[in-house]
């Protein structure tokens, strides 16, 4: 979970924050950025992740603990002198100022001169393909093309760490995939360190190299997408992140790094161990809906299954959705490929469905 | 799509004009609308645009000379005040005709009040020669009843004069024959019918109009040949008379009743406002007068609404330039403080709105006067001497103080619901790009707060040009408004053309600078939040 500060670019040790004197909005944060890593604060709202960026940036100030820019504690340095690039959710960029002016606007503070200015306006501009919309303001630009400028604006003073609050939850699906593509293109090519911020999972699995998934103040996990989404840590993060099907029971035994659960409707299941230890402690096991098979020839042959009946079917192009009840609860969905050989279940069907032990993981209750 | 690449006009789906049939529906909702609106719209019309408009037009409205003068305005044409003589006879005795009815419809000492305006002293010719106009000719009117006493017998002169078909109607033989006579007699019926509800025939006719019968009959000795029975016996007798007759010219009438009606610069200025409309008001508003010799302006000692104007900017921008340097951080904090405090702070910002205008101007009066409080305190620290108190009150100072405080909300309220409207995410936006507190404000958040400022200076502006009671509670005499002077105009000299091109000039001066703020600052970007 929380680890130990490293020597890493952006260094969060021990951070604590409250607003009211009474609650704490961030709880012991301890987190280590390395540098060019591209790291997305992810969680749901409240959860802290956004004071979190507001701390790093300097407009809001940790109750207890310390920042760490490269090194440097940065607690008491005035965000201007920060030299932290920022793009906003709203994207802020200034509205009496045509486009170059807003990104002239951070070389100006920092007294470049007039022709070095507008070569780096220039450049910043075609590094976001936006060359030929200097001379626009804001308003006359789509929501997609004013994501851009603001992201070449907070990158126009080359700062080596840029900060990026949910940029892209006003644009529309299609848009915001590709703008995903293109920061995270963008942060490598430069190799800049990015702090990203989004509630959106999507987003923070396809860019991200490491995701801190935030809840209740506190950094739930912290990992590769991968890792995040196929070995979840405990069962907040296994149902923030993608589809999950949970099902509550008590450990009966471990043995040989294998758990089997008896679920509260008594039948019994496989699962891996996380974070139970011992038999007779209560546990949720997630498994996600693709890793469920209910052909019994790709099941192992001592794999234990339950039962099921097939409530719906959902043709979704791709893939199919099929919701059944199982152990007592009507919420259980699989998921199948569309393939030519796939079986479509039908609503009414009696099935068993089973799962290898390491998809079934056995949680924190 | 086929449609478009049609020839023509596009069309609906039952064949007419799509543009046409588009109208039409927009039709019943524009006139939807109009209903909706209509009845604010003719209040204000009624109540406000018509009576300002009406008012407006006494700025230039200037019919009370030939209306009042008909004849003695078409007789002064001739007349040449460059020669720097007294008219002659003829205008004299016009002036007699006019002078005696207007005296009689009691016009004359109106007619004396608007000259006076621009002349002094005419008003009281006016007056006097009013009271004795009835007697000018009396002696003629002797002489035709010494000639005959029928002459005295409104009979008579209704019989003369009255169109046979009509008795209130001039004969156009009489008219023909003897046309003044005719005239002053048509006046004199009108005139005693209005005012008394007297008729002809048992009224004898005012004196002038003997007057005008003997001028008549000295023209026109012959008119009695077209008469018939016993006016023209009466007529062609009184013409074989009067050549005889005693003569006194009218002039040494006028002259007997006021000296000033030999003073040519009289005559000049009646002649000068002959016309309907006048610029003469206008003129006057910027201390210039319209004379016989063309415009001129007044002497320095009498020049005060260009002083005015000037002193009514100046303050109005004085007071406009208070209220933003005192306005801004006030509405600044408001704006950025949380909901409740802000709540608060902005009750006390409007509690003078729920407080008597009076009240809080007298409560100045009591602060700032010589024995009040501000300089007692002052002395009392030893800051002044006690033997000379400032003088704080009934000057420009006073006035200046006491509206940026009354007009401060003005100020606040648009400041306050523009930086509302700016996101915090600006200034921090600025700040992470590097920007100082200072550069971020006024980099970025002063040029969005703008608008704000653009709205309360005009709301203030305009609301201060045209202020009225605190400049004349606590204005004394350096501190009072070009409005303190119409309102002069208005309610106590009665001059009232002149309180419209004052008015005018006030409303077009607003304008102007509305114009010229639109030119530079542009009005889109004026906004109340």
């Amino acid at each position: 979970m929380s680890t130990a500060p490293e020597n890493g670019f952006v260094v969060f040790d021990r951070v604590q924050k409250s607003y009211d004197g009474e609650t704490l909005v961030v709880k012991d944060l301890n987190l280590s950025i390395g540098k060019g890593e591209f790291l997305t604060m992810l969680g749901p709202s409240g959860s802290g992740k956004t004071t979190c960026l507001m701390m790093l940036a300097g407009f809001e100030t940790a109750t207890h603990g310390e920042i760490l820019l490269d090194g440097k504690p940065i607690n008491n340095i005035p965000p201007h002198k920060r030299g932290i690039g920022m793009v906003f959710q709203n994207y802020a960029l200034f509205p009496h100022m045509t486009v170059a002016e807003n990104l002239a606007f951070p070389l100006e503070v920092r007294k470049l001169g007039k022709s070095e200015r507008e070569a780096k306006v220039k450049r910043a501009l075609e590094m976001v393909q936006m060359g030929d919309f200097g001379g626009r303001r804001p308003t006359q630009l789509s929501g997609g093309q004013q994501q851009r400028i603001a992201l070449a604006r907070a990158l126009v003073f080359e700062p080596e760490l840029v900060l990026m609050d949910e940029p892209l939850g006003a644009l529309d699906k299609q848009l915001r995939e590709h703008m995903q593509f293109e920061i995270t293109n963008l942060a490598h090519s430069l190799g800049i360190t990015t702090v990203y911020v989004t509630h959106d999972q999507t987003e923070a699995l396809t860019m991200s190299d490491h995701v801190a998934v935030f809840d209740d103040g506190r950094i739930q996990q912290l990992a590769p997408p991968d890792l995040l989404y196929e070995k979840p840590e405990n069962s907040f993060v296994a149902q923030f992140i993608g589809e999950n099907n949970t099902l509550t029971g008590v450990v009966k035994e471990i043995r040989e790094g294998r758990a089997i659960v008896q679920l509260d409707g008594g039948e019994l299941i496989d699962a891996m161990p996380v974070n139970v230890s011992k038999a007779g402690e209560r546990t949720k096991v997630s498994i996600r809906p693709e890793r469920v098979e209910f052909n019994k020839d790709r099941l192992s042959p001592d794999a234990l299954t339950l039962k099921a009946e097939v409530m719906e079917f959902i043709y979704m192009g791709d893939i199919f959705r099929t919701r059944l009840r199982v152990a007592g609860r009507d919420d259980f969905i699989i998921k199948t490929r569309n393939a030519p050989d796939q079986r479509r279940l039908k609503p009414g069907e009696m099935i068993e469905i089973g799962w290898l032990a390491e998809d079934c993981r056995a949680l924190d209750a | 799509m086929s449609d478009a690449s049609q020839a023509g006009p596009v069309l609906a789906a039952d064949g007419t004009p799509l543009k046409k049939s588009l109208q039409r529906a927009l039709r019943a909702q524009k006139l939807r609308a109009l209903a909706l609106i209509a009845p604010l719209l003719i209040f204000i019309l009624v109540t406000f645009v018509g009576p300002i408009a009406d008012m407006l037009f006494r700025s230039v409205e200037n019919a009370i000379v030939s209306e009042t003068l008909p004849r003695t305005v078409v007789a002064l044409e001739d007349w040449d005040h460059e020669a720097g003589e007294a008219p002659s006879e003829d205008v004299y005795r016009m002036m007699t005709y006019d002078m005696v009815t207007a005296a009689e419809l009691k016009t004359h000492t109106r007619l004396g009040s608007r000259l006076n305006y621009e002349t002094t002293g005419i008003s009281s010719m006016f007056r006097k020669t009013g009271r004795r106009v009835d007697d000018f000719g009396e002696e003629y009117t002797d002489q035709f009843v010494a000639l005959n006493p029928a002459w005295e017998e409104p009979a008579t002169w209704v019989a003369l004069m009255a169109a046979s078909t009509d008795p209130f109607a001039i004969s156009p033989a009489a008219e023909q024959a003897l046309p003044e006579t005719a005239s002053i007699y048509a006046d004199f019926a009108k005139t005693i019918a209005d005012t008394k509800g007297d008729s002809v025939t048992e009224e004898e006719p005012w004196h002038p109009v003997y007057l005008a019968l003997y001028t008549d009959l000295i023209a026109n000795p012959d008119a009695a040949s077209a008469f018939s029975g016993e006016s023209a016996a009466l007529i062609s007798a009184a013409a074989a008379a009067v050549p005889t007759f005693e003569v006194t010219t009218t002039k040494d009438l006028f002259v007997k009743a006021d000296k000033g009606w030999t003073d040519p610069e009289v005559w000049g200025t009646i002649k000068a406002f002959t016309p309907e409309y006048t610029s003469g008001y206008f003129l006057a508003s910027v201390d210039l007068k319209k004379s016989p010799d063309g415009i001129e302006s007044l002497p320095e000692d009498r020049q005060i609404y260009m002083l005015l104007f000037k002193r009514t900017l100046f303050m109005s921008l004085m007071i406009m330039g208070s209220c933003v340097i005192l306005g801004y951080p006030i509405a600044f904090l408001l704006a950025n403080l949380p909901m409740r405090t802000s709540n608060l702070l902005m009750i006390l910002v409007l509690l003078p709105f729920w407080t008597s205008l009076l009240v809080r101007t007298s409560a100045w009066k009591i602060l700032l006067q010589q024995q009040g409080v501000i300089n007692d305190i002052l002395v009392w620290i030893g800051l002044v001497d006690d033997a000379d108190r400032l003088v704080m009150i009934n000057n420009q100072f006073g006035t200046i103080v006491a509206m940026t405080h009354i007009l401060l909300p003005f100020m606040i309220l648009p400041l306050y619901s523009v930086m509302k409207t700016i996101p915090p995410y600006y200034v921090r936006a600025a700040k992470s790009l590097g920007a100082t507190n200072w550069v971020a404000f006024w980099r970025v958040y002063f040029p969005q707060s703008v608008p704000g400022i653009g709205a309360g200076c005009i709301l203030v502006f305009i609301l201060a040009i045209g202020y009225y009671i605190t400049p004349e509670l606590v204005g004394g005499t350096t501190g009072t408004f070009i409005s303190n002077r119409i309102a002069y105009h208005i309610s106590s000299s009665l001059n009232w053309g002149l309180a419209a091109a004052l008015g005018t000039i006030l409303l077009a001066v607003v304008l102007i600078l509305y114009w010229v703020y639109d030119k530079i600052v542009g009005i889109d970007n004026v906004s109340l939040g």
